[in-house]
């Protein structure tokens, strides 16, 4: 359980997170969503207690994150990838983490097996690949067997493998009764891992929302009918609430009713339907539409267009780890 | 990376968290020496710094005591009451001095730069443990294959030096306090690079610090010698301070008397430290 309360950050004048509150349930994923710059890491560096915070507080199973005695065993965090000592080998950075709270090498070994680094974990992290760092960052979460699980954009660099691996991983985390806490810039990875949503932009709470009710709500709620007998159609769904476009020669978008009811209607009427879709939203489009105005760092072209949240590479404020910004990275399963 | 992506990816992970330990495992002064034992252990980078000053520290002992052997017969005069049978084998604690000091500052400016702190310090929220286990770890690794290198070096000078007949001893005046002096004055400028580390957080900007205290100043302070103020500051600057404990007569040379100085020295260290602990705690990792 992780609660935050008015939680604010301030570096100078620019407010990196702005009276943000929430709480992360146990027992679900929830996604921590928002574009570069929305101030995930920053959030979640002030809930591992590595940032102050400007005002607000954040509690993790009740108590500051300082304040417990047994850290790794309360809350297992990845915060960046290769937050590594470069000259170290895999091995030796998860033993040194373990000894400051007394787990035993029989443990180091079993986290390795766990995220698949047993055959690098005597080489140097300084070679590895952001993937394999990635894994060595999880490892390290892992090792105290924590109730809580912090992870920031964990996918980054990950094969299409690697991806499935962690969405499984954090799944049968969450079902096992922890609590989960994921962020990503990949609406797509968060629709297929995530139960709940947690949505920021600009350092603002967006949407506190299961993924379900966040598609739902930016649905326009219209209905796509594709007919031979679409004229006809048209005339027979006419009604005071209903309103029927066209934008094409037997095709038909309906606001107003449900499919179902359309079905029905044409059903009766004898009338053949080629398609009949209820259009929703993706969570790109549904996120798009909420943080159209949260956007910090716009592509400098994409006046004419809709928003998107990718970091314009002028700004020079996007990090490493986070320059394949395109939200349209998907990978399934 | 293919090799490795197999392990788990189709096995739906038994994230090994179906055997649920107990929360036990608390953070303790003790627990965090140890994570900082091994990390100091786990870095090439300390073996090569020790491994360089310590190196310096005999090679030029060594070519200081043959020389001087070689050409002692032929030496005039002057140079002769110069000699100092006791100082001369450990000269190269100067080169040292640079190794691990470097290694003292890398210490700490190693986690910055690499983000590891972070690490560190989630895993030690209490923060102060880390600083107190990295400077300890640091102190007694240093501390001891320095004075062991000082006494390899104090014993080969002498060897040299025991064919003219020029030779001290641990007993001679001075010759104990010397030899383990140099371990402790190199412990505590490693030390100063421990704090200084910490204060910038920055490699280069903490190594120039550092030296820029032990080398620098004493060089401005020469000016002052033309000054009234001379003997005012110098012997209290830093290494002056520091070095007084390696020094046979210090009443000759204008510096402070041979632990007094030290015990400046280590305040100087101490001062840092202080600084050091408070922006850990205060400053966001």
């Amino acid at each position: 359980m992780i609660e935050a309360r008015s939680l604010t950050k301030r570096y100078g004048a620019k407010t990196a997170v702005a009276d943000l509150s929430f709480t992360v349930r146990p027992g679900i994923v929830t996604g921590f969503l928002g574009p570069n710059g929305a101030g995930k890491s920053t959030t979640m560096r002030m809930i591992l207690g590595l940032d102050r915070p400007s005002s607000g507080s954040v509690t993790v199973n009740g108590k500051a994150y300082a304040e417990h005695t047994a850290p790794l065993h309360e809350v297992g965090a990845l915060l960046e990838a290769k937050a590594i000592h470069t000259g170290r080998t895999a091995y030796n950075h998860l033993l040194a983490l373990a000894a400051t709270t007394g787990i035993p090498r029989s443990r180091v070994d079993e986290v390795i097996d766990v995220v698949g680094l047993r055959e690098v974990a005597r080489k140097r992290a300084g070679g590895f690949s952001l993937g394999m760092g990635q894994r060595l960052g999880i490892a390290s979460a892992l090792l105290g067997d924590p109730d809580t699980l912090i992870l920031d954009e964990p996918v980054n660099g990950l094969d299409p493998e690697g991806i499935l691996w962690i969405r499984n991983l954090l799944k049968d985390l969450a079902s096992e009764g922890r609590t989960v806490f994921v962020s990503s810039h990949l609406m797509s990875e968060m629709a297929l891992t995530a139960e709940h949503l947690i949505v920021i932009g600009q350092g603002r709470l967006i949407a506190d929302t299961s993924v379900a009710e966040f598609i739902s709500r930016a649905s326009s709620g219209s209905v796509k009918v594709r007919s031979p007998h679409a004229a006809r159609l048209r005339e027979l769904l006419a009604g005071p609430d209903v309103t029927v476009s066209s934008a094409e020669e037997g095709t038909l978008t309906v606001a107003g009713l449900t499919s179902d009811r359309i079905g029905t209607i044409a059903a009766e009427n004898q009338i053949t339907l080629f398609e009949l879709a209820p259009k929703e939203a993706s969570l790109e489009e549904a996120f798009m539409e909420l943080t159209n105005d949260a956007v910090e760092y716009r592509a400098p072209a994409s006046g004419t267009g809709t928003a998107k949240p990718v970091a314009a590479p002028a700004t020079g404020s996007n990090t490493g780890s986070e320059t394949d910004s395109n939200p349209d990275v998907e990978v399934t399963a | 990376m293919t090799a490795l992506t197999g392990t788990g990816a189709e096995s739906g992970i038994p994230t090994a968290a179906a055997t649920r330990r107990p929360h036990t495992g608390k953070v303790t002064q003790t627990r965090v020496l140890t994570s900082e034992w091994i990390k100091f252990r786990s870095l090439r980078s300390s073996y090569w710094s020790l491994l360089v000053g310590c190196g310096a520290m005999i090679a030029l002992g060594l070519l200081f005591s043959l020389v001087i052997t070689k050409k002692w017969d032929t030496m005039p005069q002057v140079r002769r009451r110069e000699f100092d049978a006791i100082t001369v084998p450990l000269r190269g604690y100067f080169l040292a001095q640079l190794a691990v000091g470097v290694l003292g500052v890398m210490v700490v400016t190693g986690e910055y730069s690499t983000g590891m702190i972070r690490a560190s310090l989630s895993a030690v929220p209490r923060r102060l443990p880390v600083l107190w286990a990295k400077a300890a770890v640091f102190a007694a690794a240093v501390w001891i294959t320095t004075t062991v290198t000082a006494f390899a070096c104090f014993f080969i000078g002498q060897t040299f030096f025991g064919s003219k007949h020029i030779q001290a001893d641990l007993s001679t005046p001075g010759a104990l306090r010397i030899v383990f002096g140099t371990g402790l004055y190199l412990t505590v400028v490693g030390l100063l690079g421990v704090g200084l580390g910490t204060i910038i957080r920055s490699t280069a900007g903490a190594i120039a610090a550092l030296f820029a205290t032990l080398l620098v100043l004493p060089v401005l302070g020469e000016v002052l010698n033309f000054t009234s103020f001379g003997d005012k500051v110098n012997p209290y600057l830093p290494s002056n301070a520091g070095q007084a404990l390696l020094v046979v007569h210090t009443e000759a040379s204008g510096q402070m008397r041979p632990w007094p100085g030290f015990a400046l020295f280590v305040g100087y260290a101490v001062a840092t430290f202080v600084v050091a602990a408070y922006l850990m705690k205060k400053r966001d990792a």
